[in-house]
């Protein structure tokens, strides 16, 4: 059936390492959003959650770097950051082998997509269970967008991954969340870390919401490096949850600069088509 | 220049306890292993954030081997911006070229 939600939100390793240093005027009613999301999402009553993340080195390398990876395991380890620094413990989260191999055999149809039966995850993808799944008991699907190691796939073929996802997960008869995480603008593990250019943020925001994929994948890295810093190159994670829900539209939750996160703190969900068949049924 | 092996040690630290056993009971026996110019193999061993930075190392892969040498958040950074001032900008690898190359300097 189709995805059962959709959603995109920021993954900083700050919201768990470093919260109580947030402004709580802006930290908390992020959070309060955060967990309407994880409302949301129990409401959709989902079997399995696809994680769009941009991870950091945690499992893929310059040596042999995917453009594009979908998790196969029964199981994930996660955080491989020191547990004490991130301040989420580490632990096994369970995966869907079975979903992940048909959602595989569907993508590879249209895109050659590597796959991983081994994959730590890193705070792009532990942060987001954090608040969302906090028992991290929901099945995850990880899925890597390369954003780290140029050359980059571009955001053309980000917006093409996500339209493969969402046939693949309509293709199925599972009931399936998707959450692209990354940041929008920012300058993360440099000296300017905090840095955050909040109109950039916003605008890419109004191009998402409105799912305009032209404008939403005609950034170009020189651009986006410029005005977004090397971070900006993560919007390829929020560009393919778009493409996931190809024409139906977003909803703004938040949206606030929290430099201490070295992001933006944002979260928004779209339309993914399943709310009129639940109103139907 | 070799960027690549330094980052490819470091990733391998970052990800893999066994790895990480062998550099705490002593770090030159896995330097060994990888073909690292003398300035990158100062740095590993005298825990040179600061300097790997300047060497060109990937934050997102710095940042992970900082928290793991024990550094606090402020002093991680502030290490970045110390190496910034004794040694100039940032040598090689994409962190060259943010900042309109100023390497991240502010």
């Amino acid at each position: 059936m189709s995805l059962v939600f959709a959603a995109i939100m920021s993954h900083g390793p700050g919201m768990t390492a470093r919260a109580e240093r947030a402004d709580p005027a802006v930290r908390d009613p992020f959070f309060a959003t955060l967990d309407r999301l994880r409302a949301r999402l129990e409401d959709s009553r989902p079997d399995a959650i696809i994680v769009v993340a941009a991870e950091h080195f945690a499992n893929f390398f310059m040596n042999n770097m995917p453009a594009y990876c979908i998790g196969m395991a029964e199981d994930y380890e996660g955080p491989v950051e020191d547990p004490d620094w991130l301040r989420i413990a580490r632990r096994t989260i369970p995966g869907a082998p079975g979903l992940s191999r048909r959602i595989i055999d569907k993508v590879i149809d249209r895109v050659d997509v590597a796959y991983a039966e081994e994959w730590k995850f890193d705070h792009g993808i532990m942060v987001p269970l954090n608040f969302l799944t906090p028992k991290f008991d929901l099945p995850v699907i990880p899925v890597n967008i390369n954003c780290q190691g140029p050359p980059l796939t571009p955001l053309h073929r980000a917006y093409e991954f996500g339209i493969a996802l969402g046939e693949a997960c309509a293709s199925v008869p599972e009931r399936v969340a998707i959450v692209g995480t990354g940041g929008i603008s920012h300058w993360p593990a440099t000296p300017n870390s905090g840095k955050i250019n909040e109109a950039w943020d916003r605008a890419f925001l109004d191009r998402w919401l409105r799912n305009d994929r032209d404008s939403l994948t005609s950034y170009g890295d020189e651009e986006t490096l410029r005005d977004a810093g090397q971070g900006g190159f993560e919007i390829r994670t929020l560009v393919s949850v778009a493409g996931a829900c190809k024409g139906r539209t977003g909803e703004l939750w938040f949206c606030e600069p929290i430099p201490i996160f070295a992001t933006s703190g944002f979260a928004a969900v779209m339309e993914t088509g399943a709310e009129s068949a639940a109103g139907a049924a | 220049m070799s960027l690549y092996a330094l980052q490819k040690l470091l990733y391998e630290l970052n990800r893999d306890p066994a790895v990480q056993a062998a550099f705490s009971a002593g770090r030159d026996s896995v330097l060994a292993r990888y073909r690292l110019s003398d300035e990158e193999i100062q740095a590993l061993r005298s825990d040179d954030i600061g300097k790997l930075y300047i060497l060109g190392v990937n934050g997102q892969i710095l940042m992970h081997f900082a928290a793991w040498r024990g550094l606090e958040w402020d002093d991680y950074i502030q290490a970045m911006k110390d190496a910034l001032a004794e040694h100039g900008q940032v040598q090689g690898g994409i962190y060259a070229a943010v900042d309109g190359g100023k390497g991240g300097a502010i």
